[in-house]
């Protein structure tokens, strides 16, 4: 199994799970932030020996004001699309000071986070820059599926047929988002043969696999990135209580697959196909949510045929949209 | 002037013929930086050229970074800078307005990088000459900006600034802007120091407490809306000030290394001591504007020439002491300011507003020349002498602004 090809700290309970926060109180983030958990998980189980840049976006604005910061580790603003950047610029010069007797020579974590927007979007080239370098650097991507800093606007990330603030559902048009959701781990996964892991994830489900995945793209080395499904009871208008449930039922539904690649080897984290658990289907998802109330039952057909297609029609299912070879 | 016997015997290590871009290079080999980020553009991507050599032959240790974009290559280099890695970039043109959030920020965080910027006239249509316009942009937001003439005065305005920006009394950006072609990629003799000359000028990087390190967890550049926006815009107004007098005491350092290299820090006289009318301009303009100065002294005319250095901080106080000497003064603008006050140029703005509370103010007049790389001739010049000169009697002069070497 590729897995065990990583040698890693394993958090094999929650009882195991580190005590020591390096996230703490300070941060405004709303009730039921999944993004929020996102952030206090990765430090956590990354360690006091990290340094973290934070791209613009609701975890920077909501995150970070001054003088209430709730990071415990060294922590820096970096711009929207500057993800990939900024974790190279530490990464290098954090390498360059060590080899040169600058600085102690001892391991030091360098974090990247970025939200979909920034991420999946605007630094898409950084972050594919970052992944082609031997730098030891991990880039997360917390992906809410919108700007959720600005006013809950569409990205390349949102759901088909979600209403955003740029999508609204009108009389002329009831459907503004018709984009499908930009496949971002995959893309990333195949595009670069020498990064040695993505992965996919969500901070809450299964339990402590976001954690695991964490340790395992710290410790297999070179640049590795993990995106995780932040369900965001502000944006995607759902009780704040809810925020782990839906983010279940966006994995078991199959619209967010998860896995991970290591080593160009996919590893289903949940795996969706109907050999395997099968999904509920995706209306479960939608109807829980208010940024769906507007469809009707064909929209949520057409959804659930792509979802389906992703599962039983691509060559590797939920990670890369080929359908095999045309004979 | 007379050079003073320097205090380390070999300041020099031999003498080259080298490119401007190749003696930044050479500057960066000595300052011993840690981190290069590079992204082609013509024509400062020479540097990023040469350094590349350097680094495969082992001259120097540093991480290169080939970077995917102008806006990626200036975060690389931010954050590298904000780890305690002395780090080196550069760019031009619309390259340099790619990466230019990435610039803005640089300056707000307080990070002395030190940026190549090989002037270039902006896009669109496409042009690979010189223009001021691109470096010129960053001289409102916290940044350090000067023009060189030479590739032996880029080289020792590597080292300069590098102290300059580092200092803790100013922590700002360096852009150290040459001009495309002329400058870039014309060979003159340089004398290239010694690693010990330079280590005597030039401290190692330490930002101190303001470093990302897990030893010092800090938070940088967090959320702060109107609570305390002005606080840090202040601190950013004083740094520019402090950095005049921060510039004079390096330069003085410099001079006591390296010899009497520099007699003003922040620009050069030519011909002036009995002048009347002055140009003035940025960049290598001061060669055929020297000559034709030396040409019209032969006549008989008294003129001479005044080749501004630092740009930002403007040397407002030193400058105008200069300048009211003179009866006129012929500003050289290689740069627009589209819709400006007497739509004249950048530079002539400035030299006019650091006049302005002269009570008899010598007469000023706007040359625009040389923009997209047009040659500048000795006879362009001449010609902007003689306007200047005119501009003494003629207060009422029409074209408060001429262009020079257009086809109208």
């Amino acid at each position: 199994m590729a897995t065990e090809t990583i040698v890693y700290d394993k958090i094999k309970g929650v009882h195991k799970i580190p005590l020591e926060e390096f996230y703490t109180s300070g941060h405004r983030t709303c009730q039921g932030c999944e993004s929020a958990t996102t952030m206090r998980a990765f430090i956590k189980v990354a360690g006091p020996r990290t340094v973290v840049t934070g791209s613009t976006g609701c975890m920077y604005v909501a995150n970070t004001s001054y003088m209430t910061t709730p990071w415990i580790v060294p922590w820096m603003h970096t711009q929207l699309g500057a993800a990939g950047s900024s974790a190279i610029g530490m990464a290098a010069g954090l390498r360059a000071l060590k080899r040169k007797g600058k600085i102690k020579d001892e391991p030091i974590n360098a974090i990247a986070f970025c939200g979909d927007l920034g991420g999946g979007d605007m630094g898409l080239s950084g972050i594919s820059g970052a992944l082609q370098t031997d730098y030891d650097l991990l880039i997360i991507m917390y992906d809410n599926e919108s700007a959720a800093n600005t006013d809950i606007q569409a990205t390349g990330l949102s759901t088909y047929g979600a209403q955003t603030t740029f999508t609204p559902p009108g009389s002329k048009h009831r459907i503004m988002q018709r984009r499908w959701k930009k496949n971002v781990a995959g893309m990333l996964a195949v595009g670069h043969p020498t990064c040695k892991y993505v992965a996919t994830a969500c901070a809450t489900f299964p339990p402590m696999d976001y954690m695991n995945k964490v340790r395992k793209a710290l410790a297999v080395g070179g640049p590795t990135f993990i995106h995780t499904y932040d369900p965001c009871p502000k944006g995607w208008d759902f009780h704040p209580r809810y925020s782990h449930e839906i983010g279940e039922f966006g994995i078991k539904s199959g619209l967010y697959p998860l896995f991970e690649v290591i080593e160009g080897q996919v590893v289903y984290s949940y795996d969706c196909r109907k050999t395997a658990k099968g999904r509920i289907p995706v209306k479960e998802f939608l109807v829980a949510q208010g940024r769906f109330a507007h469809l009707i039952p064909e929209d949520i057909d057409y959804i659930q045929k792509r979802v389906d297609e992703m599962w039983e029609e691509w060559e590797i299912p939920g990670v890369a949209p080929i359908k095999g070879i045309l004979k | 002037m007379i050079a003073e016997e320097p205090k380390i015997k070999n300041v020099y290590e031999r003498e080259d013929l080298l490119t401007g871009c190749q003696a930044v290079s050479q500057a960066v080999r000595l300052a011993d930086v840690d981190v290069i980020a590079a992204y082609p553009i013509r024509p400062y991507t020479e540097v990023m050229d040469a350094l590349s050599k350097i680094i495969a032959d082992g001259e120097l240790d540093a991480e290169y970074i080939i970077a995917d974009s102008e806006h990626s290559q200036f975060e690389i280099v931010k954050h590298a800078s904000s780890v305690n890695a002395r780090a080196f970039a550069g760019s031009s043109g619309t390259g340099w307005c790619y990466g230019f959030e990435a610039l803005v920020v640089t300056a707000t965080d307080r990070l002395p990088v030190l940026f190549l910027v090989g002037n270039r006239a902006l896009d669109d249509p496409g042009a690979f000459g010189v223009e001021h316009n691109d470096a010129m942009a960053v001289r409102d937001m916290g940044w350090l900006l000067a023009w060189v003439t030479t590739p032996q005065e880029a080289l020792e305005h590597v080292l300069i600034g590098y102290r300059v920006a580092e200092d803790k009394r100013v922590r700002m950006p360096m852009a150290l802007a040459m001009d495309g072609a002329f400058l870039t990629h014309s060979q003159h003799m340089v004398k290239i120091p010694t690693r010990e000359a330079v280590r005597q000028f030039l401290p190692p990087y330490d930002l101190g407490d303001g470093r990302l390190h897990p030893d010092n967890p800090i938070s940088i550049a967090p959320q702060v809306n109107e609570d305390w926006v002005m606080e840090l815009r202040r601190q950013n107004w004083d740094a520019a000030r402090r950095a005049r007098g921060v510039i004079k005491e390096a330069y003085g350092e410099f001079n006591a290394v390296f010899g009497e290299r520099y007699s003003t820090p922040f620009f050069t006289e030519f011909m002036t001591d009995d002048a009347d009318t002055v140009l003035i301009g940025l960049g290598t303009v001061c060669a055929p504007g020297r000559t034709a100065c030396r040409r019209l002294r032969e006549k008989g005319e008294k003129v001479g020439f005044v080749s501004l250095r630092w740009f930002r901080p403007f040397p407002t106080i030193e400058l105008r002491e200069s300048l009211k000497r003179f009866k006129a003064v012929g500003v050289v603008d290689r740069d627009f300011a589209h819709g400006s006050p007497d739509d004249g140029g950048i530079l002539m703005h400035e030299v006019r507003s650091a006049l302005y509370p002269l009570k008899n103010r010598p007469a000023i007049t706007n040359i625009i020349t040389g923009l997209g790389g047009r040659d500048v001739s000795i006879d362009d010049c001449i010609r902007m002498y003689e306007i200047a000169q005119k501009s003494k009697t003629d207060d009422k002069l029409d074209n408060f602004v001429t262009w020079i070497g257009v086809r109208e």
